[in-house]
């Protein structure tokens, strides 16, 4: 492997950690704030991919179209979303055990897959990148890297820095960080931690469903994409830590980077790779890298 | 034994003789789908000791499935009919050694990493079967020659498998029952409710948690067999996480912490699947079966707290005006703490 194959390669793991950082935090938020396991996750994900591609022509339609345009339009529907699913279907849920809400996610998935199906249909879609930036740009003599996927990972890049300083700087993210330590306390201390979940929530679907959108001029648009992702955001979840934004960042990287370099260096073991490391981080240390609180 | 005690028996000892009466009034089509549903019963029942008796919550479970089946279709003879009585207790041995030494591992984890360290191990398994060439690969490999004992015992009749996978659901269900009387079965109650007790009033807990572990994964490797028997033909895809979902679906949806909880999820989950892809009943809208199907289960969580076992519990409490069920599973609960 030469130098500018293995650039190419860091840069392909670095924006598909940071992918999988995008789906998972909203994971590990959504569980270890709210305690919910919640398995319809990836049908986020897969939900905002089937936006970037239905909704571009309507949003053309309406307001000028645009990129861009649609990535704005797609988030807003997507807190709207996730705001109506914790209040219809995850509010009563919480005083429940855990298995009840395994169970409600996962009829979650059919129904979120089936609606797709009845409305986009099963066909595989291609989304174009916007136009400026369709290009490529040289690396070394003979390879390029396409502009695309910078912008992937600069935005993914912009909306990690974004939630840390949430997180860390702000009265929301205090809040959240306290929720997430003990919910009674929280509550006594007068704030309205429904409200808070809610918004908690929202947000989670907002950031999947981004993802999503932003993902999908690279991988297409296809059924199923959601529980593939799923899968993989479960392992960066608790091989970070459950709770931990940190450990979510930590964990999406690294399986980045084992599973783009176990494709090329060991492609016949490049499957279950991401799973023999899993297993053995868990074998020694039993709570994940980064245990929250 | 009280009144309730009364009737679950009536009603487990209707439900077997009900399935033993029911060649005689079913086609072919029935009778290969109730197989395929018991084998399935098989399969939650294992995994309902671990998740319902034990509260070790397994996103495993394929991989000893696909593991009895696999040493099924591996260890029969391609020129001959295999005997049932080796082929079967090799699949068991195999899985449950298997499920030994992920068991012995995994248990060091709690909770959700347990879920996780499981699924983890069993996608390992489904990938030795996809890339490797021992097992087919991809394409998975073809049983030719049915096992069968002798003369009198030909698995390649249908007739003949129901009735074997009828004796193997009632032979593990009777199996677990028994289990959960013994002192082994009260231990691993115990463990559910309170492990940390359990290791005060001085049980060491991990061995009976290990034992669980390694019966169920055996009993997993009994469905293995009679699937790979019946369909003739096995592949990765019988491994792969979405077949450990669904069994741990199917328990949930059944209730957990009863046997018969198992049962029911496996006969409702499937003839909810047959209603919803039913041309006949959905015309065009049955190749969204999915939809029906996901909206029913969504409706039993809302409606269903404690599963479809909890229904007469929940119907009674209606009937009498009071929360009659509630003070009943309080009780129990209540009845296990004491327990030891």
């Amino acid at each position: 492997m030469d130098v500018t194959t293995f650039l190419i390669q860091c840069l392909n793991s670095l924006q598909y950690g940071l992918l999988l950082f995008l789906v998972a935090s909203g994971l590990t938020l959504i569980f270890g704030i709210m305690g919910v396991i919640n398995l319809a996750h990836g049908s986020f994900y897969m939900v905002g991919a089937y936006l970037a591609f239905s909704l571009a022509p309507v949003v053309g339609a309406t307001i000028g179209g645009g990129f861009f345009a649609t990535l704005l339009v797609g988030v807003v529907l997507a807190v709207l979303f996730g705001y109506f699913l914790e209040w219809a279907f995850f509010s009563f849920l919480y005083e429940r055990e855990h298995l009840q809400q395994v169970l409600m996610t996962y009829g979650l998935i059919l129904v979120f897959e089936e609606l797709r199906s009845l409305l986009v249909g099963d066909d595989v879609h291609g989304v174009q990148p916007p136009d400026i930036l369709n290009g490529s740009i040289a690396l070394g003599e003979m390879m390029t890297y396409p502009v695309y996927r910078l912008f992937m990972s600069g935005v993914c890049l912009a909306l990690a820095l974004g939630m840390y300083f949430v997180f860390t700087r702000t009265r929301l993210g205090m809040m959240i960080r306290a929720g997430s330590t003990n919910r009674e306390m929280v509550q006594s201390l007068g704030i309205d931690i429904k409200f808070l979940y809610r918004v908690v929530f929202a947000a989670g679907v907002a950031i999947a469903v981004l993802a999503g959108m932003v993902a999908a001029p690279v991988s297409s648009v296809y059924p199923g994409m959601g529980s593939t992702v799923l899968i993989i955001c479960f392992v960066v979840v608790v091989i970070g830590g459950i709770g931990s934004i940190r450990g979510a960042l930590f964990a999406s990287l690294l399986i980045g980077f084992v599973d783009t370099f176990g494709k090329v260096l060991l492609p016949s073991a490049a499957g279950v790779l991401v799973y023999v490391l899993m297993a053995l981080i868990l074998l020694w240390k039993p709570d994940g890298l980064f245990k929250a609180g | 034994m009280n009144d309730s005690k009364v009737s679950k028996a009536v009603f487990v000892a209707l439900a077997f003789l009900a399935l033993a009466a029911f060649p005689a009034v079913s086609g072919q089509y029935g009778l290969d789908l109730a197989t395929k549903i018991m084998v399935f019963a098989i399969f939650a029942l294992s995994l309902e000791l671990l998740v319902g008796t034990t509260g070790l919550v397994c996103f495993g479970q394929a991989a000893f499935l696909g593991i009895g089946a696999y040493s099924t279709v591996l260890l029969s003879p391609p020129d001959q009919a295999g005997s049932v009585l080796w082929l079967l207790p090799a699949a068991m041995l195999l899985a449950g050694g298997y499920a030994l030494a992920v068991g012995a591992l995994s248990l060091r984890t709690k909770g959700v990493y347990f879920i996780m360290v499981t699924l983890a191990f069993a996608q390992m398994a489904y990938y030795v079967a996809h890339d490797t060439p021992l097992g087919g690969g991809t394409d998975g490999i073809y049983l030719l020659m049915k096992p069968g004992v002798g003369d009198w015992l030909d698995l390649d009749k249908p007739l003949v498998l129901y009735q074997f996978t009828l004796a193997c659901l009632l032979v593990t269900f009777a199996f677990l029952a028994l289990l959960g009387r013994s002192r082994f079965g009260r231990a691993l109650a115990g463990i559910r409710v309170n492990e940390q007790r359990m290791r005060a009033t001085g049980f060491s807990t991990y061995p009976y948690k290990l034992a669980a572990f390694v019966i169920s994964g055996a009993l997993s490797a009994l469905a293995g067999f009679l699937f790979a028997v019946k369909g003739g033909y096995v592949n990765p895809e019988l491994m792969g996480w979405h077949v450990s979902g669904e069994v741990l679906i199917i328990v949930i949806l059944g209730g957990l912490g009863h046997l018969r909880g198992a049962l029911i999820g496996a006969f409702a989950f499937a003839l909810l699947q047959e209603f919803f892809k039913s041309e006949a009943i959905f015309g065009e809208f049955a190749k969204h079966w999915h939809l029906g199907l996901g909206l029913t289960i969504i409706a039993s969580v809302a409606l269903l707290p404690r599963g479809l076992v909890g229904v007469p519990g929940q119907i009674a409490a209606r009937l009498h005006g009071t929360a009659l069920g509630e003070a009943s599973s309080a009780a129990k609960a209540g009845g296990s703490h004491g327990g030891h």
